[in-house]
This record gives C-alpha cells, sequence and structure tokens, in this order.
C-alpha cells in the first residue's frame, strides 16, 4: 500500500495531548508510523490548516428496519435532494433520512470516519447489517436492543445477572453487535400493552422488574463481560416536562458500580432528558442541574442531542414518546418494531425557532455542552435525524464555539425562550482542542475504540483536514469560516487513503463493521441449549432467525473484550 | 422531456444566443433547447415579465413553468406533466389538454387550460401535506382523480367533470365543479369548501346534512342553488363543507328529513 505524508498541518490530537502543534503525520498501509523511509509517498500539504483524526460518531441513526421505514414513509423529504451517479460514486437520495451510500458518502465530506448506528432490534440484525454493508467510505457498529426482550427481563427480575449476562453475550454475537443498547428500559415491554412505565420504579407489566433493576442489571452485565463501550442508555420519560429527574435518577442508580473512574453509563442525546417543569407551557432547562451532577461525577458520559430548527424526521425505539410526538404535531406515524421485543416509532418533525418549547430545546442543548465543563464528558450529536440532521454539524461547531454566532440565533427565537434561555449568561466557547475532544477523541475513548479518534502510532489513519488555520482566523468572530471549513473538509482520509479531496469524493471505499465476541466469565455458561429450548417452546422465531453469520458482513472486524486486570 | 428550463424566470435577463443553449433533459441524454425547439425572440425587453408562447405539441414535456414566479407562458396544443408544479406566480395557458400533476403543490398564480386535465390537480406531491397553498387553477374541460388534494388555499374550478376523490384531505381553499364528480368527493377532507353543481351519485357516509341554503359564495361571485350543505369528513373529525346543488341531485332528497 502507499505511503503517505501529511505535511506541517496544525495537528489536534487530544488523545496524544497534541493541542494544535505544526507537525507531520506519516502513514504506511492504512496505519499511522512514526516515520517514513521509502522515497515514493504521496505528501500532502496542509500547512494553515487543522489536522484532526477522522470524525467518531457515538449516536446516529444510519440503517436499520426503523430508518428504512422513515425512507418510505417521507417520498416528500428525498425529491428535491437528489444526488446523481458519478464516475466514483452511486446515485442516492439526501435530507432527514439519506440512502445508505448518500449517508457514507456526506458524513466522508464532512470527514468523519467512524458512525455507531445506536438501535438494532436484534431480530433484525441481517438487515441493520445488510444496510450497513451499503454505506461506504465510513467505519460502522450497531448496538443491539437489549432493554426489553423477555431474556433480560425474567432473570433481571429474579436478581439473576449471570443469565441474563449469558444471553447478552450471545446477542452480542449472534447479531454481530458493539454495545449494549437501552432504550426507556421497561417502557418498551409496557408499549407492547399499550402502556408506559412513568419513573424508573414503576414496576414492568407482567414481569414485577422495574426500570432501575434493568438498567443496574444491565450495567453489572456489561461489566461482567468487560465490553469495550458502556451500557448506552435513552433514558425513561424523554421528551416529558420535568424529566431531568429521571435523567439524574438514572444517572445516581448506576453511580456505586463505577470502579476506577470509569465511566460506567452514557446517556444518549441527553438534551431531550434535560426538561424541567410541570408541562410544556412551564417547560424550563434542567441543563444546569444536569450539568452539575455530571460535572461531579466520572462515571457519566453523554452527547447532546442538538436542536436545529429545520423539518426532520423523529425516529426512536421508544415507541411510546413517539406516540406522543405523533400527537403533538399531527403528523403522519409508523409504529414499528413491537413484535421484535422492542419497538420503534417514525414521525416527521419541524422545529420552528417561533416555538417556545423548540428555542428552549435548542438552547438547552447548547447550555449542556458550555455547562458541563469537561468535553470529555459530552460529545456533539444531533441524535440524527431526531433532533436535527448529521449534516448540520458544521453549524453546530460554531454555536460551541461562537457567543456572536449562538446569540445572533438566540435573538430571532421565541422571546419566551429567549428570556428563559441560559446561554446569555455562559461566556464559554470551545476551543478547536475542546472540539476534537467532543468529535471524535472523546467518542472514541468512550466506545473502546482503541485505533480510532487519535493519531498515534499504529491509530488507524483515518485523518481529517480542514483548511482553516488556527492562528489567523478568530473562531468566536469568524464563525462562518468556521462552518464553511468543517461543512467540507480539505482532505479525508479513511485506512491511509484519500477519500475526499476538497469537499469532493475522489475514491469510493468500503469501511468495516466492528463488532464483539465477548469471552464468558466463569460461572457463567453457554445459553445456546437453554436457548434453543426457550424458542421452540415459547417463540414464534426460533434460535436460528437471530444469527447473522460472519461473511455476511462485507467487512467484518470483531473486536475482543478489553481485558484489563 | 424534461422542460424545466422552459419558464420566464429561466429566459430573463437572457438574450435568444443563450436561451437556445438552456439545459433540457431527452430522456437520459442532455441536451439544449434550442436543439429541441425554435425559438424565436420579438423584443429586446429581458425583463423577467416577459411572456413564453409554444406552438408545437409539448404533451411529452414535463415540468414547463416549474416554480416561476412571473411572466406568462400559453401552450398552444397539449401540454405534459407537472405543468406548473410550485409555480409562485404569473399566468399559464393552455389551449388544449394539460395532462396530471397540473400546477401541483403551486403557492400563487393563474393557470387556465381550455381542454381537460389529467389527475392530481394542485395536488402534493408523494408523501407531502402541502398542496395548492394559494393562486387558480381554472379548467374548462373535464379533471381527473384526486384533484386539489391536500389543498391548502386557492381556487380550483372544473367546468366539466371530475374523477374520484376529488378534495381528498383538503384542509382549506376552494374547489368548484361545474360538471358531475365521479365519487367519493371530500374524502378525509378536514376543512375548506367543495361545491359540485353537477350530480354526485353518493355523498360519503361520513358527511353529515348541515343545512339548505340558497346560494354559495366563491370568492367575490355568487353561485345560485339552492344547495344541500354536508359538513365533514367525520372520520378525520373535519369540518369541511361540501355544497351539493339540489336540483341536479333529487336522489338526495332522504336528507332533508335530519334537518
Amino acid at each position: 500500500m502507499a505511503e503517505l505524508l501529511v505535511r506541517n498541518g496544525f495537528v489536534y490530537d487530544p488523545l496524544n495531548g497534541i493541542n494544535g502543534e505544526r507537525m507531520d503525520i506519516a502513514v504506511k498501509d492504512g496505519k499511522i508510523v512514526d516515520r517514513l523511509h521509502s522515497g515514493r509517498r504521496t505528501a500532502i500539504d496542509a500547512s494553515g490548516m487543522i489536522v484532526m483524526p477522522g470524525g467518531v460518531d457515538i449516536h446516529s441513526h444510519i440503517a436499520g428496519p426503523k430508518v428504512n421505514a422513515g425512507r418510505l414513509l417521507r417520498p416528500e423529504d428525498h425529491f428535491k435532494d437528489v444526488e446523481p451517479k458519478t464516475e466514483k460514486t452511486r446515485s442516492g437520495v439526501g435530507h432527514s433520512i439519506p440512502s445508505t451510500f448518500t449517508t457514507g458518502y456526506r458524513y466522508a465530506r464532512m470527514g468523519y470516519t467512524t458512525v455507531m448506528e445506536p438501535a438494532m432490534p436484534p431480530l433484525m440484525a441481517r438487515h441493520v447489517h445488510e444496510e450497513l454493508n451499503d454505506t461506504p467510505m465510513i467505519d460502522k457498529a450497531a448496538f443491539p436492543l437489549l432493554n426489553d426482550a423477555w431474556l433480560v427481563l425474567e432473570p433481571l427480575s429474579k436478581g439473576n445477572t449471570n443469565d441474563a449476562a449469558a444471553y447478552v453475550a450471545w446477542i452480542m454475537e449472534a447479531t454481530k453487535g458493539y454495545a449494549v443498547k437501552m432504550v426507556n428500559p421497561g417502557g418498551l415491554e409496557a408499549w407492547g400493552f399499550g402502556r408506559n412505565v412513568r419513573n424508573i420504579d414503576d414496576v414492568v407489566p407482567h414481569f414485577g422488574v422495574t426500570p432501575r433493576e434493568i438498567i443496574q442489571g444491565l450495567c453489572r452485565v456489561n461489566q461482567l463481560l468487560d465490553l469495550p463501550h458502556s451500557i448506552h442508555v435513552h433514558t425513561n420519560n424523554l421528551g416529558k416536562p420535568g424529566n431531568y429527574v429521571t435523567c439524574l435518577e438514572t444517572m445516581k442508580c448506576v453511580e456505586n458500580q463505577a470502579s476506577n473512574d470509569k465511566p460506567v453509563i452514557h446517556v444518549t442525546h441527553c438534551q431531550f432528558s434535560s426538561f424541567k417543569g410541570d408541562d410544556w407551557r412551564t417547560l424550563e432547562s434542567g441543563a444546569e442541574e444536569i450539568a452539575k451532577y455530571v460535572n461531579t461525577h466520572s462515571h457519566v458520559t453523554t452527547d447532546i442531542g442538538q436542536v436545529v430548527f429545520a423539518n426532520t424526521t423523529t425516529m426512536t425505539a421508544d415507541g411510546p414518546f413517539q406516540y406522543i410526538m405523533h400527537q403533538l404535531s399531527h403528523n403522519k406515524w409508523i409504529n414499528n418494531d413491537v413484535e421484535t421485543e422492542t419497538s420503534a416509532g417514525i414521525v416527521p418533525f419541524t422545529y420552528r425557532r417561533s416555538s417556545f418549547v423548540h428555542a428552549t430545546q435548542w438552547s438547552i442543548g447548547l447550555e449542556l455542552a458550555l455547562l458541563i465543563k469537561d468535553p470529555w464528558k459530552i460529545y456533539m450529536s444531533t441524535d440524527h435525524p431526531n433532533a436535527a440532521r448529521f449534516t448540520f454539524y458544521p453549524r453546530i461547531i460554531t454555536w460551541l464555539m461562537s457567543k456572536v454566532a449562538r446569540e445572533k440565533l438566540l435573538k430571532k427565537v421565541s422571546n419566551r425562550a429567549q428570556h428563559k434561555s441560559l446561554l446569555p449568561t455562559i461566556d464559554r466557547e470551545y476551543t478547536f482542542y475542546e472540539l476534537a475532544v467532543a468529535t471524535r477523541a472523546g467518542q472514541s475513548k468512550c466506545l473502546g475504540l482503541k485505533d480510532k479518534g487519535h493519531l498515534g502510532v499504529g491509530a488507524d489513519a483515518d485523518i481529517a483536514i480542514y483548511n482553516i488555520n488556527p492562528e489567523q482566523v478568530d473562531p468566536s468572530k469568524q464563525y462562518k469560516r468556521v462552518r464553511k471549513a468543517f461543512k467540507h473538509a480539505a482532505y479525508t482520509i479513511k485506512d491511509g487513503q484519500i477519500v475526499v479531496k476538497d469537499g469532493q469524493i475522489v475514491k469510493a471505499v468500503e469501511g468495516r463493521t466492528f463488532w464483539v465476541k465477548p469471552k464468558l466469565p466463569d460461572p457463567i455458561t453457554e445459553i445456546t441449549p437453554r436457548l434453543k429450548e426457550v424458542f421452540e417452546d415459547y417463540y414464534t422465531v426460533q434460535y436460528e432467525n437471530y444469527i447473522v453469520p460472519e461473511h455476511h458482513l462485507a467487512h467484518s472486524h470483531p473486536v475482543s473484550p478489553k481485558m484489563e486486570a | 422531456m424534461e422542460g424545466k428550463s422552459i419558464s420566464p424566470d429561466a429566459f430573463a435577463n437572457n438574450s435568444l444566443s443563450e436561451i437556445v443553449k438552456l439545459p433540457a433533459w431527452e430522456g437520459n441524454k442532455q441536451r439544449a433547447l434550442g436543439e429541441l425547439f425554435e425559438i424565436e425572440s420579438d423584443s429586446a425587453d429581458k425583463t423577467a415579465n416577459l411572456s413564453i408562447h409554444i406552438h408545437g405539441d409539448v404533451s411529452k414535456v414535463r415540468r414547463i413553468g416549474s416554480g416561476m414566479t412571473t411572466g406568462e407562458i400559453t401552450v398552444y396544443k397539449d401540454a405534459g406533466f407537472h405543468l406548473g408544479e410550485e409555480m409562485k406566480g404569473g399566468r399559464i395557458h393552455v389551449e388544449g389538454d394539460a395532462d396530471s400533476w397540473l400546477g401541483a403543490m403551486m403557492k400563487d398564480g393563474l393557470i387556465e387550460v381550455k381542454g381537460n386535465a389529467g389527475d392530481y390537480v394542485g395536488a402534493a406531491y408523494r408523501g407531502s401535506v402541502k398542496g395548492m397553498r394559494g393562486g387558480a387553477i381554472i379548467i374548462h374541460g373535464k379533471a381527473g382523480n384526486e384533484l386539489g388534494h391536500f389543498m391548502r388555499k386557492g381556487l380550483i374550478r372544473v367546468d366539466g367533470g371530475v374523477g374520484q376523490f376529488a378534495g381528498l384531505h383538503m384542509k382549506n381553499g376552494t374547489i368548484l365543479i361545474m360538471g358531475d364528480p365521479d365519487g367519493r368527493v371530500g374524502a378525509e377532507m378536514t376543512g375548506g369548501k367543495i361545491i359540485v353543481n353537477g350530480r354526485l351519485n353518493e355523498v360519503l357516509p361520513t358527511f353529515l346534512i348541515d343545512s339548505l341554503r340558497p346560494k354559495v359564495k366563491v370568492n367575490d361571485e355568487e353561485l345560485l342553488g339552492p344547495f344541500y350543505v354536508f359538513a365533514g369528513d367525520a372520520a378525520e373529525e373535519g369540518n369541511g363543507k361540501l355544497y351539493v346543488s339540489k336540483t341536479m341531485n333529487t336522489h338526495l332528497k332522504f336528507y332533508e328529513q335530519f334537518l
């Protein structure tokens, strides 16, 4: 493979403590190396440009049955955004739910190289992996939804963590999953009966288990199996006024399971879980309380789930929440996947500046990102496509890096939301270093992806180069330049190959799919024989229906659980 | 053929030699307008407020006048699909027939068709809930199915009959049908006004008789009836008004007992 030298850029590599130093990055055979020996190499002159590791997105719905149902539900989302075929790329459609190929191309054009699909119904794993196989340019992984499977709920209701762990281990390997995803724990099972759970101590119908027990149980399972990522939690009561209490309780309930200051829980799209107030009229930001807790505890990581004012498609595995969205917006609605031991809902939605609630949501997201002091604890995301589509990331970057930019928009939103917003009291502006943490280094560390998110020797040569000079451009004033630079990467390098140049795809590559093959610690035994019996006796689907053979993944990349003492 | 370039907005501020070079897709091949049409210009006026006259048969040309904001287009023979889709202003006249999706999702302006129109007149495109949002479409002949689908504002007037599901999902605005509709008028409508001056075989069972009125107002004009007024569609908890001529629909007399 060719050798590549990225010369003289301002390198931001937080995992190796490099903060804007001018240096060269050498690449050989798809990996970062110390130095190059042969003279036959491609050189990129990155002087006056920022060099960062390729972007990592911890939470973005890019593949799977509900994403596809969303595509089918919304032809009007696509017909104005058509990407014709070119010599390098395939045709597709864009907007809030782009087709798989377009998703890959658009991520790569922004300098992103790794994206996580955070909601895979185990029974639909084949579908997810087929779509991931067709998503080019980026490495990816999928998180199976585990919180409301019968074989998790039943053992946990009896306090039997080991049986739950055996099942989780089997699901990870069978469905080629990467992390334990929990959505409205307990609520999805209740939704199967048209109900929901009200708080983390509400009892799940027929199982007698509470969301608290599910979260704590799966957190222990996660530790038992030594999975690379912590549990990835979409909290109960998401999107309801007053839910910041639930969010805090969720974080607190695994507080004493933490060891060595290592995060044990990732609370995803935290903005949707930080609402204060009794109803929509009295809605307020709970960002201060959440930030206060996160600032003083090291077992939690979060991502923002930033709202951008635009039309988008909301889709979560939280069936009951999506039903509320449908009732609020009167928009069309799909109720999906209830038969797969999880659930899903899809509702098109427009976030409006003039709406008090939407503007408050927008403000909450930024408040969280700015009030949580440590960028290693809160990452940039939009919960694509729920709060906004991922192509809005450059705009969010400007709000994080420039007080002027966010105040300019704040003046245009609902008056009532303006008065309640905490943003005018916050002066903090992200530096490029902090931005590199929030958009790549932090996310890859949290995910346990050892070869991603940094530019140290041995890392995958996924590099993003942005045409902006940190010595000449003041991001807090010249935020438009920042937005332009991050919208179209000057270069994106994937596994040592230049795939994007000046925001255009110059080479189409396929990415890997990461998955975890957990090792069962003593005394947990293989669940297969028991499982086959359970399926035969009680299920309409069989054991074999779940299994995705490894050859089904175009570029399978199994990860062994971290073996730490 | 894709005729998006044929609009006063595209022609404005261009000389004839530039207009003939405007892009036009014929099947999967990109061509220039000048290769497919003989184009003449009789005025030096290059402002947007110009008028375009199309003399040939353009029944296979789609999207003429797409998104136009001003000026005028006259088609002397038949016109193809999507004529005047999303237009925001100006006028379009068709001496012959127009095909389906005439004035789809239009926002303002006027379209007048001397002949017949196809399906989905002033309709919303697939998946969208924003149908016609203003302006007027006047059809002197007949129109096809799902006329005014998801209509939100404006006026559609058809002198002849219409196909099934006129005013489907209609939210607001006015549809005036002088001829005979094929049935299922106003299905799932939640607001707005549909007036049927011809014979309607059956009113949907989800419409409830509201009153009997001597006349109805259509914009500034008055249409003499009398009319049965129905409210619906109850299946959508809607409050749309369906006016049906009493004289043409004696078979609906039994509704009077519920008044």
